[in-house]
């Protein structure tokens, strides 16, 4: 293990901002902590890169425990939320810094800026001021800075949470390929589920200070360990139900679950997309009223009624989306389902 | 998990608290030993002594100490408003109005404070020639002239980083210009204008080159009289009662102050730096006429001063620069010749502005690095700097003579006395100039370069000296020419052979003959262009408005 974080807690005065946090990282992966704002996560981060000291806990490098390495002497690049690029530095400036400070050589550190800046797309920039770079330019900028000396270990805080959602999006997927292709070991701190199974091997959700659940992100989506997490992860109504012979069923239904799921009782978690419209004849579906109907891009959102369970969202397709009032026949999608533990 | 990560770790000393700590220790140590020790020696020797006289609490309870703790009051808080109601539209004018000659304007408003304070009271005896015994209207407006430049940059500062558009959406809401400034612009100023007011308060209630020009024999202040009492009547027991009463009020005065800064600060934070001026419209013409009006006025003064040096009894001519060369009518200087005193007064002015950067940088960095955790120590800390500009200069003066012989070398007689002193005044202003801007550098600059492998001496070669740069160079400006025209203490300590320019000044104008008069003025005139050409400078230097002066 490279990175191991040992019952890490921090707190400032009476508030408990991380509480007993086990975690490690692996080398070359990337461990996402996934949580709402305010959880703990950038915290635990600056614990690690030597910010912040814990209470009580280790932060342990290859065995090593760190309590005693300063920040500058840990080699671990960090990445803020909006850049923190050096504003009286140019481009070149700012991403060879990291080779200033451990004495490369002049040409050698040329080389590696001209490297970096092509690995993250801005191949030319060096001599451009980075206050005139966008706002993704300038994330880019912060991530070659970051990686330019070599870290052992990458840490990401919110690292594309600043910019608009396509920009976010496209950056995502290069920033995923750029890390994999460096087989960089990092731990990215995020709230945006998308960032982080787009780029984590594994997922951390952490909640009020405290790791609730680790995990692949298929497996952290299909089966949270808890209600809160699965709340987190987008569940919005939790109903009872029961998995038999790859089945799940509930009052809404039943469908298909994929993986090797034990028979017995379940809780059974509905993401907004669980219930959809049912084709004609469709076996196994359910009549439910709808209450009210929102136009999206893709669908028509539709909040409905169903006699014993309660209010809960479906999706319709937008051309045939029924009016308010109108009783409807819903199907569960396997896709918009997650299986909790009872 | 493993056992040892569940024990809590005792909690250590980190070795960046500890250089935070013996960096903090430089400057308070010099405070301790150059400040507090010398004006408790005088508090304690004046408290002890059976002298003749009054005793202590007769006088604190004398109506004659209270009628003079009155005028002190009074004639500060007289110039404290004038100094409000003449730097607001100075203040619009520098921050908000798209106006050619800007830069003038600045430079302009600023000269006036850091002017040396005898000079200022010459000039306004130039201008009150009749009122040969005193006027306290002279004193007012001396002292609001003084500081109208504190209420300009002070509020100016922060209304250049005011968001214009809370102001139009107060007009979309409905709300007349007036109204939308007297409702939204000017609670947003508040912090600013607190500030602003009090230090100028400060300023004014010890003012001492000012009043003991302009007030004559007839008008005293506390500061007037500490001094009246410790060198002419030897009544140190009365000065040391009088100096605790102000020492009592300057703190109240700082407290307060410190109060408005720290929500002065936080404001600038969380404002962006955005180009707020535009070209004045309507209404806005009738403030910027007052502005201009305002600076014409701070004009009259100097221009009187240097037209005052330049006019001899048979019309114009340059007899008093000529006689700088010499040492006055009737040796008046014993033997120190204008020039050598102008060149003292620069040499002196530099090894201050030495020591005054080296603490208030010192004193800076620790300000802007100590946990934000931990507001009431950095807010002693902050106080305890700017305690020097409150207390009596005379009172700090006399402290040295009684106090100093006691360190190694007889420092009592050491040239070096005299820029301790100096810097002691010019500190706080470093101290002021720097922080802001510090304190508006992002922590997070900081860890990036950190994790980036700069250790913490690194990071501030790299980080915060070429973000605080011009900055420093603002400072140390303003450090010289504060220490160029320190007077209170100068007066105390410099050695008759070898007078600072405002010092002899002050000789000049205390003795009988024209030539001296004439002299007098000369060396005013003198400094004024050597602090014009520094503010100047300075201003070339300046960053972005983020310093309070």
């Amino acid at each position: 293990m490279a990175l191991q974080v040992d019952g890490v807690t921090v707190r400032y005065g009476d508030l408990t901002a991380v509480s007993g946090v086990d975690l490690s990282v692996a080398d070359g992966e990337v461990l996402a902590l996934l949580g709402p704002s305010g959880c703990g996560k950038s915290t635990l981060l600056r614990a690690v890169a030597g910010l912040e000291r814990p209470t009580a806990g280790a932060v342990r490098w290859d065995g090593r425990d760190l309590a005693d390495v300063p920040v500058h002497r840990r080699e671990f690049g960090l990445v803020f939320q909006d850049g923190q690029l050096f504003p009286h530095r140019d481009v070149a400036g700012n991403v060879a810094f990291g080779l200033r400070m451990r004495g490369t050589a002049k040409g050698e550190q040329a080389a590696r800026v001209a490297e970096l800046l092509d690995l993250v797309g801005l191949g030319g920039y060096q001599r451009r001021r980075v206050t005139e770079l966008s706002g993704g330019e300038q994330q880019r900028v912060a991530l070659a800075r970051a990686l330019a000396p070599h870290p052992r270990l990458l840490l990401l805080d919110e690292p594309l949470s600043a910019l608009d959602r396509a920009l976010r999006d496209q950056l995502a997927v290069d920033l995923a390929d750029l890390l994999r292709r460096t087989a960089t070991t990092a731990l990215l701190v995020t709230h945006d589920h998308d960032e982080a199974f787009t780029l984590a091997d594994r997922v951390a959700v952490m909640s009020a200070g405290r790791l609730l659940q680790v995990g692949r992100p298929a497996e952290v989506w299909r089966r949270p360990a808890s209600e809160e997490v699965a709340r987190f992860l987008g569940c919005t109504s939790v109903v009872p139900g029961r998995v038999e012979d790859g089945v799940v069923s509930c009052a809404l239904g039943g469908a298909p679950v994929d993986g090797d799921v034990p028979a017995g009782p379940v809780r059974v978690g509905l993401r907004a997309t669980a219930l959809r419209v049912a084709a004609e004849q469709e076996a196994g579906a359910i009549t439910a009223e709808v209450v009210q109907r929102v136009h999206r891009r893709e669908h028509a959102r539709l909040l409905v009624r169903v006699p014993e369970v309660g209010t809960v969202e479906a999706t319709a397709p937008v051309a045939t989306a029924p009016e308010p009032g109108a009783s409807v026949r819903l199907a569960l999608d396997p896709d918009g389902l997650a299986l909790l533990p009872v | 998990m493993a056992q040892d990560g569940a024990r809590l770790r005792r909690p250590r000393v980190r070795p960046a608290t500890l250089a935070l700590a013996g960096a903090a220790a430089v400057p308070l140590g010099f405070l301790a030993v150059f400040f507090a020790w010398p004006v408790a020696a005088i508090v304690g020797i004046g408290l002890r002594s059976t002298g003749r006289g009054p005793g202590v609490l007769d006088l604190l309870t004398s109506a004659e100490t209270w009628s003079l703790v009155g005028f002190t009051l009074g004639q500060a808080a007289a110039a404290t408003v004038l100094a409000l109601l003449a730097g607001m539209p100075v203040a619009f004018l520098l921050a908000r109005c798209a106006v050619p000659l800007r830069g003038l304007a600045r430079v302009l408003v600023t000269m006036p404070f850091v002017l040396p304070t005898v000079v200022v009271g010459m000039a306004f005896r130039t201008l009150f020639v009749g009122s040969g015994d005193g006027s306290v209207l002279a004193i007012v407006l001396a002292n609001g002239f003084f500081n109208v430049a504190v209420v300009a940059r002070t509020v100016g500062g922060l209304w250049a980083h005011t968001d214009r558009r809370a102001e139009d959406a107060a007009r979309a809401l409905g709300a007349s210009r007036w109204r939308a400034f007297t409702s939204v612009v000017l609670p947003s100023l508040a912090p600013a204008i607190a500030s602003a007011a009090a230090v100028v308060f400060l300023f004014c209630a010890t003012s001492f080159g000012v009043v003991l020009v302009l007030g004559a024999a007839r008008y005293r202040t506390l500061e007037t009289e500490i001094y009246l009492r410790t060198v002419q009547l030897l009544d140190l027991r009365g000065a040391a009662a009088l100096s605790l009463v102000q020492l009592v009020a300057v703190v109240a005065a700082l407290v307060l102050g410190a109060r408005a800064r720290r929500r002065h600060e936080t404001a600038l934070r969380l404002r962006r730096a955005t180009e707020t001026a535009r070209r004045p419209r309507g209404g806005e013409w009738a403030v910027v006429a007052v502005a201009v009006c305002v600076i014409a006025l701070l004009m009259v003064p100097i221009v009187g001063l240097v037209v005052r040096s330049l006019s001899t009894v048979d019309g114009w001519g340059l007899a008093g620069y000529r006689a700088l060369l010499g040492s006055g009518q009737h040796d008046t200087l014993g033997g120190v010749s204008g020039v050598d005193a102008a060149v003292n007064s620069l040499r002196t002015a530099f090894d201050a502005t030495l020591l005054a950067m080296a603490l208030g940088v010192l004193a800076s960095v620790v300000l802007s690095r100590l946990p934000r955790r931990n507001p009431r120590v950095a807010g002693a800390m902050d106080a305890a700097l700017m305690l020097p500009l409150g207390v009596s200069a005379v009172t700090v003066g006399f402290g040295y003579l009684v106090t100093m012989d006691a360190l190694p070398g007889d420092f009592r007689t050491s040239p070096l006395l005299v820029p301790f002193a100096q810097a002691l005044v010019a500190t706080p202003l470093v101290v002021r100039t720097v922080l802001p801007v510090l304190r508006a550098v992002d922590d997070r600059l900081r860890q990036a370069a950190a994790t980036l492998g700069a250790g913490p001496l690194r990071v501030w070669r790299e980080v915060d000296l070429p973000l605080v740069g011009r900055a420093l160079l603002a400072a140390a400006g303003f450090a010289y020419v504060v220490a160029l025209g320190e007077f209170g203490a100068t007066s105390f300590l410099a050695r008759p052979d070898a007078p600072t320019l405002p010092v002899a000044i002050a000789r000049l104008i205390s003795r009988p003959g024209e030539l001296n008069n004439q002299m007098a003025y000369a060396a005013c005139a003198l400094l004024l262009v050597v602090t014009a050409t520094v503010v100047l400078l300075v201003e070339r230097a300046r960053v972005a408005e983020v310093g309070e002066f």
